[in-house]
């Protein structure tokens, strides 16, 4: 449905993107994923004929950006980082005006929008002043907005930004929900966010892309240890004497303390050897039993920070 | 094309600066024709819209200031550009709002001659000639204010460059003053109010008319590029 191929954005001597590559297929919810000021912004202004690239090619639904514009902007709903909002219509008002915009036709439009206004929830507000909103609702009219001509493709710009935690949740049922008719991109820095609705995810930073995959296999591929938490009866200071000896144990921190002798521990071992065995074996001699052992598999969090931060190592 | 008109056209009336414009523009004009109608003649019309066309300097950039520097201001501009509408419609349609504005101020002003028409024997030939001169005058003015408007996202900054720019094009015929030959025969060739003049004195010419429309398409043009411009542009 989205195929970029080798885009880069030059401002001046600053490459905002650099040689980045993807493809979005029909159907997928993708996650575009980077700290602040990596690119995202830029990618998706590309994408949806508000900037030009430097160089590289975007495909949407087989149209070349550059050459066929028109179509492609007829395929796409955009809702930008700010909201693109005429303050001073109501939202019945500014949903007319983005029909007309789009040139829907007028038998179309009439169930077109009430649909929509059922689906993001502002129908009770359809006939306020856009600038009488509360956040969540201004967020909301701009995803109507985007919704306006049932386009295939969806591109959100950090769609939860500055909303309170119950409308973030909302949104991402919502867009959870779109995903079923739609091709969407989403850009974020929440990595639950991502990890919560987008089927695949694409890292980048500093315009670069670090990572593709599904959160699922990011986490299994890019952990190069695996990680526990036991909770071990017995004095602290012997039981993390025996489990800081264990082969492939490379870190080791006490966690808490639940009771007088019974703490619990973080250990990270080698992924290759099986610690696990080991640990029952040698506590079990000592006559400290486990309690509880269990395996913590490595959160996108910390693989977007190992990815990120391992570039910005290579960088130096 | 037509959704950006009616939206921004729309837009205008629902703030004060319509209202305030065409209001202050009345006022003025009644003041000039209080003072025409002590001449004891009704036929001082074609001085009073010549009148009229000096104070659209600063009138048309307070109408236009808004025009674009708004969009860009709120980031509804993508809004517009990521539409499948071409650049070209909607520049236009945000020309032709501003310039519904600019014929409504001209409508209200009609109350003057009609006042003459009813009380006087005012040359009704010589007033139309003025107001198509003055119409066309507006055009021309609108086209420049939109282009100022597109350089900026400050609606301040937009109305002084607008109003700079208008005020160096109703100076031309002074700056063509200093120079001779060549020079002074092409700033002349430039000045619209000279093409003005002609309006004012009753003669309507069509290379007039198509100067004034040409001059106003080239600003427009202008603008259009400034936009396409801001999207190509690497810096």
């Amino acid at each position: 449905m989205i195929e970029i191929s080798n885009l880069t954005k030059e401002y001046g001597k600053i490459k905002a993107l650099d040689n980045v590559s993807f493809t979005v297929e029909k159907g997928e919810i993708l996650g575009f994923l980077g700290p602040n000021g990596a690119g995202k912004s830029t990618t998706m202004n590309i994408l949806t004929g508000f900037i030009s690239s430097t160089s590289g090619t975007v495909k949407v639904a087989g149209y070349d950006v550059l050459e066929n514009p028109n179509e492609v902007k007829k395929h796409i709903g955009y809702l930008p980082e700010l909201p693109p909002l005429y303050l001073d219509m109501t939202v019945n008002e500014y949903l007319d005006f983005c029909a007309n915009l789009k040139s829907v036709p007028a038998k179309e439009w009439k169930n077109q929008k009430k649909d929509i206004m059922e689906l993001v929830k502002i129908t009770h507000v359809s006939h306020r002043l856009i600038k009488n909103l509360s956040k969540g609702y201004k967020q909301r009219v701009g995803l109507a907005q985007a919704l306006v001509g049932t386009p295939e493709v969806l591109i959100l710009d950090e769609p939860t930004v500055g909303l309170d935690p119950k409308q973030i949740i909302e949104i991402r049922k919502l867009i959870k929900a779109l995903g079923k008719n739609h091709t969407i991109i989403l850009s974020s820095h929440i990595l639950p966010e991502v990890s919560a609705v987008c089927d695949r995810v694409v890292i980048i930073n500093k315009g670069k892309i670090a990572a593709i995959d599904t959160p699922d296999n990011l986490s299994k591929k890019l952990a190069d240890f695996s990680r526990f938490t036991v909770t071990v009866a017995g004095p602290e200071n012997k039981v993390k004497d025996i489990l800081s000896h264990l082969y492939g144990v490379k870190y080791l921190e006490t966690s808490g303390k639940l009771k007088d002798d019974e703490y619990s521990y973080i250990v990270e071992a080698d992924k290759e050897v099986d610690v696990r065995r080991q640990m029952f074996n040698q506590l079990a001699q000592h006559g400290y039993p486990i309690l509880e052992l269990k395996s913590m598999s490595l959160s996108l969090e910390d693989i977007f920070l190992q990815l990120t931060t391992t570039e910005e190592k290579e960088a130096k | 094309m037509l959704a950006i008109l009616k939206r921004d056209f729309r837009s205008y009336f629902n703030s004060p600066i319509a209202y305030v414009v065409i209001g202050l523009f009345t006022f003025l004009l009644s003041l000039f024709f209080n003072d025409g109608l002590g001449t004891g003649t009704s036929d001082f019309m074609g001085d009073i819209v010549g009148t009229m066309s000096f104070l659209l300097m600063f009138f048309v950039p307070i109408i236009t200031m808004r025009t674009i520097a708004e969009d860009k201001k709120n980031g509804t501009e993508v809004l517009l550009l990521t539409s499948p509408a071409k650049i070209g419609e909607i520049v236009m349609g945000k020309y032709l709002a501003a310039f519904s504005v600019f014929l409504v101020m001209t409508a209200v002003s009609f109350i003057f001659p009609i006042i003459l028409i009813i009380f006087g024997k005012p040359d009704v030939a010589l007033i139309a000639s003025a107001y198509l001169g003055f119409i066309l005058y507006g055009a021309v003015y609108v086209a420049v204010g939109v282009f100022a408007s597109s350089l900026t996202e400050n609606q301040i900054v937009a109305a002084v460059i607008g109003f700079v720019g208008l005020f160096a094009l109703s100076a031309i015929d002074f700056l063509a003053s200093f120079f001779s030959g060549f020079v002074a025969k092409a700033l002349t060739w430039l000045s619209l109010a000279a093409k003005y003049e002609d309006f004012g004195n009753g003669i309507i010419d069509l290379t007039n008319i198509i100067f004034m429309i040409s001059f106003a398409a080239v600003f427009i043009f202008l603008t259009i590029r400034v936009i396409e411009h801001k999207r190509w542009s690497q810096g």
